[in-house]
């Protein structure tokens, strides 16, 4: 704590030392969340799920894969700050919970980036291999 | 911060405390379906969409791990099993999860904090999510009969 005013003697001492920008990103991904993923439960419940190229046609329609790739940065996105919220929360000590972050980043801008890239895949093959 | 007490300071009193209340559950099965849906269906969905890009083989012996195996091999017959408790699992996470998060937006807003009404929302998000979950797998089974 330096001799500054009150603004630097708090600055970067809050929750995860980012304050509430990790609260409003989780809750803004969640409203992300609720219109994209509800939209993909209810097309699944929809198609002839064991139909590879029907599921492929689906997808491959340019608004389906914009959407997909929307949900998939909101979902990874929300869950990488859910995730860190339980690490900070359990796994105590520098070490493993400095390992346990970076797995969990590993994961969730991995995940997203091979999700994202299928869908490229499907989207720009347009269904052609069905 | 564990094993780390300031000495001579207060506690504060630990869970145990507490009489278990259904705002207590359903915080800490918001925590739980959270997590689960993050680890088990973030990789469900990324195997299920790997395997619609990789093309109709992949996706064929995708199904046939997690759902249905024409052929019926011994290991198909257990995963088939599994495939479906944990489909099964994530749809009521799922549910869970959204109206837990509903829950807390509302809260968000600063209503919805009076002990009975608090108590009665926290109930209607586990009655509404096991009804939910119902009601789809009613659905797919109706489909898997008729369809």
């Amino acid at each position: 704590m330096g001799n500054g005013t009150s603004l630097g003697r708090v600055r970067g001492l809050g929750a995860s030392h980012h304050g509430t920008g990790h609260w409003l990103q989780q809750r803004l991904t969640a409203l992300g969340n609720i219109l994209l993923v509800g939209w993909f439960v209810v097309s699944l419940l929809r198609l002839p799920l064991g139909d590879h190229g029907a599921v492929l046609r689906w997808a491959s329609n340019p608004m389906v894969a914009l959407g997909l790739i929307l949900m998939v940065v909101s979902v990874f996105w929300h869950l990488r700050l859910g995730l860190q919220v339980m690490i900070e929360d359990y796994v105590h000590g520098e070490a493993a919970r400095l390992l346990a972050i970076v797995l969990l980043n590993f994961y969730a801008i991995g995940g997203a980036a091979y999700g994202i890239f299928a869908i490229a895949r499907i989207a720009f093959s347009g269904g052609a291999a069905a | 911060m564990a094993g780390k007490q300031p000495g001579g300071r207060p506690l504060s009193p630990h869970l145990g405390v507490y009489k278990w209340a259904p705002s207590m559950a359903v915080s800490i099965f918001h925590r739980i379906t959270g997590d689960g849906l993050a680890v088990v269906g973030g990789l469900m969905f990324l195997w299920w969409l790997g395997a619609l890009a990789a093309g109709p083989d992949a996706y064929a012996a995708f199904v046939a791990c997690v759902w249905h195996d024409p052929d019926a091999s011994t290991v198909h017959r257990v995963t088939n099993i599994l495939g479906k408790v944990v489909l099964i699992g994530l749809t009521w996470a799922f549910f869970q999860h959204l109206f837990s998060g509903l829950r807390h937006l509302v809260l968000d807003t600063g209503a919805g904090y009076e002990l009975r009404i608090n108590r009665l929302w926290s109930i209607l998000v586990f009655v509404g999510a096991i009804l939910a979950t119902a009601a789809v797998w009613l659905y797919i089974a109706q489909e898997a009969l008729h369809g």
